[in-house]
């Protein structure tokens, strides 16, 4: 009986495919950790070890360059997400909740224009509608920065979201109805409360690919409205200093805290 | 639901409550989707049908546009002025660089897929408890900042970097490679950057793969290379089609790995997209060139969707 209950696990197992695994996994972060090692070595010659020390550390946070650009990428992320997740909150709403109807999946095609389109494209075109509202409308400012992240937020704050409401039987919801719930009070306390875990991961997916954004942001901030990977990028072309690993390490570290926190929020079945 | 409408002795004024709360629903359901609705239509669709326009002016001296029609922008995609004369002359530069991009974006797909297939199938064949932990291990770099990696790729193929670093402390060189700055690490810093593109949807299909089918081709004599080419490898043919369309898509457009690990100067098609708009002043040649990008993509983005659609309406 032991050896027929084996059988099927043997059969799976490729032991090629196996050796593989284990080597893209390594090769997925072999570079990721080199330049965290290397950012706690206390030599400016970025590739020889001398000695652990947090002195680049100090140097990005005195550094007044870097704290601006760290000061624009939070404020944008932060609003964007915001904004970006209450928009794609009641877009869930509206697109997972109760029968079909026409122009439902018109709605969600639209709301996931921005993943459909190289990021590239999106960058010029909104470059070159921007410059005509800027000449327009003569505001200047993060206002500009912050929509268009807004615009690339929603689809991915939509995702987790939608999928949450997928997986939450409506029978709560029918059972507040019956018990005579306006329907804002049956949102606020029993598909809020239920769909919260899907609408936290939503935003923390948003946050990062704000936080992340390049081409776009490149493409549109104005002067003065440095973000941290514009900043990093800058700093790369000029030639490698060690500060860019402290403060790409720690772009790193809020990446794996946010993505960490999301699928464990992911996890808990509702 | 069952509505209660549905039955035939409802009286008119059950009827009336019934089409009005229809009314209320369809009111409060547009009224949740209109935000979402207006911010992409407009700063999503918008943008689109401006650089459509834009693509169809003449450049400002200073980047812009001049508001005066011209097919220039298309013209100069094939074809050169010469600036004597005024003759056209066929010019394969563009083309070249749009060429180039296919090509690392293609060979970019095939590198992820063979790469990419196995990876899935390992952890689609561990028990359940480590499958999460591996699809959280491969997802992690995927979120995290693209120029970072393509960053940390530099520090690994520089010429002073970690991997000429080994090769020379293991004997198997003794001056440094050159690999930064060529089409090879392009295609590296590619690969890296896009396979969990690759993972995540053909591991999606091999979750509902059905192991037992790999019982029964053993039963029936398939070795483990027949059980894969003839069993496996056909049901996840949705994933694997998902997959290469999230390859490719990207791929083409890709503008920070070329930048950083080409070092420039070997253009992709979205450097010179990019490069249009900055230093190169000719926003209606680069909007042109966007747009072509662009029905590339949808193209491709529509052939996987029919592709992948097949298999499914097979089984069902």
């Amino acid at each position: 009986m032991a050896r027929r209950s084996t059988k099927p696990r043997e059969l799976r197992r490729q032991p090629l495919f196996t050796w593989v695994s284990w080597c893209v996994l390594g090769v997925l972060y072999a570079p990721i950790a080199v330049l965290i090692l290397f950012s706690f070595n206390d030599n400016r010659a970025v590739m020889s070890w001398t000695e652990f020390s947090l002195r680049w550390y100090g140097a990005a946070l005195e550094n007044e360059g870097i704290r601006n650009a760290a000061v624009v990428s939070f404020k944008v992320a932060a609003i964007a997400t915001t904004a970006a997740t209450i928009i794609a909150t009641m877009a869930a709403l509206a697109t997972s909740r109760g029968p079909g109807y026409p122009g439902r999946s018109a709605a969600i095609a639209l709301i996931n224009q921005p993943l459909m389109i190289p990021e590239i494209v999106t960058a010029v075109a909104t470059l070159a509608f921007f410059s005509i509202l800027r000449q327009v409308t003569g505001w200047t400012g993060l206002g500009w920065l912050i929509l268009a992240h807004t615009v690339f937020c929603i689809p991915f704050a939509y995702m987790p979201i939608r999928a949450r409401l997928a997986d939450m039987p409506d029978t709560f919801e029918i059972a507040a109805a019956d018990l005579y719930a306006t329907p804002w009070q049956c949102f606020r306390h029993v598909t809020l409360p239920l769909l919260m875990p899907g609408v936290l991961a939503g935003a923390m997916l948003a946050f990062v690919v704000s936080l992340d954004d390049v081409i776009i942001t490149l493409m549109i901030a104005g002067p003065g409205e440095t973000t941290l990977p514009i900043y990093i990028l800058g700093q790369i072309r000029r030639g490698v200093t060690p500060e860019v690993n402290a403060v790409s390490t720690i772009l790193i570290a809020i990446t794996v805290l946010m993505i960490a926190a999301m699928f464990t929020l992911q996890k808990k079945r509702p | 639901m069952a509505a209660p409408g549905d039955i035939p002795q409802a009286g008119p004024a059950l009827q009336r409550a019934q089409r009005d709360r229809a009314r209320r629903r369809k009111r409060m359901r547009w009224g949740l989707l209109a935000p979402a609705l207006v911010v992409i239509g407009i700063f999503g669709l918008a943008p689109l049908s401006i650089a459509l326009v834009y693509s169809f002016l003449e450049p400002g001296t200073y980047g812009g546009v001049t508001w005066a029609f011209s097919p220039e922008a298309y013209v100069q995609f094939l074809f050169q002025r010469d600036i004597f004369d005024d003759t056209l002359g066929f010019n394969g530069a563009y083309l070249r660089i749009f060429g180039r991009s296919f090509g690392l974006a293609l060979i970019t797909m095939v590198g992820t897929l063979v790469l990419g297939f196995p990876v899935a199938y390992f952890i689609a064949a561990r028990p359940e408890q480590q499958r999460n932990l591996w699809l959280f291990a491969v997802t992690l770099p995927f979120w995290t900042n693209l120029l970072i990696r393509t960053y940390s790729m530099m520090l690994i193929v520089r010429d002073e970097g970690f991997l000429n670093g080994a090769l020379i402390w293991a004997g198997v060189i003794n001056r440094p490679l050159s690999i930064i700055y060529t089409d090879g690490a392009v295609l590296l810093g590619l690969v890296y950057s896009y396979l969990p593109f690759m993972i995540l949807p053909i591991y999606a299909s091999l979750e509902k793969f059905d192991f037992r089918l790999l019982e029964a081709a053993h039963d029936l004599y398939a070795s483990r290379v027949q059980m894969m080419r003839h069993v496996a490898l056909p049901l996840t043919r949705p994933g694997i089609v998902a997959g290469c369309a999230l390859v490719l898509i990207p791929a083409l457009g890709a503008y920070i790995t070329p930048e950083l690990l080409g070092g420039g100067k070997k253009l992709m098609i979205g450097n010179m997209i990019a490069l249009q708009f900055g230093s190169g002043r000719n926003w209606p040649f680069g909007s042109a060139a966007a747009l072509i990008l662009m029905s590339i993509v949808l193209i491709a983005l529509l052939v996987s969707l029919r592709s992948g659609a097949k298999p499914e309406a097979r089984h069902g």
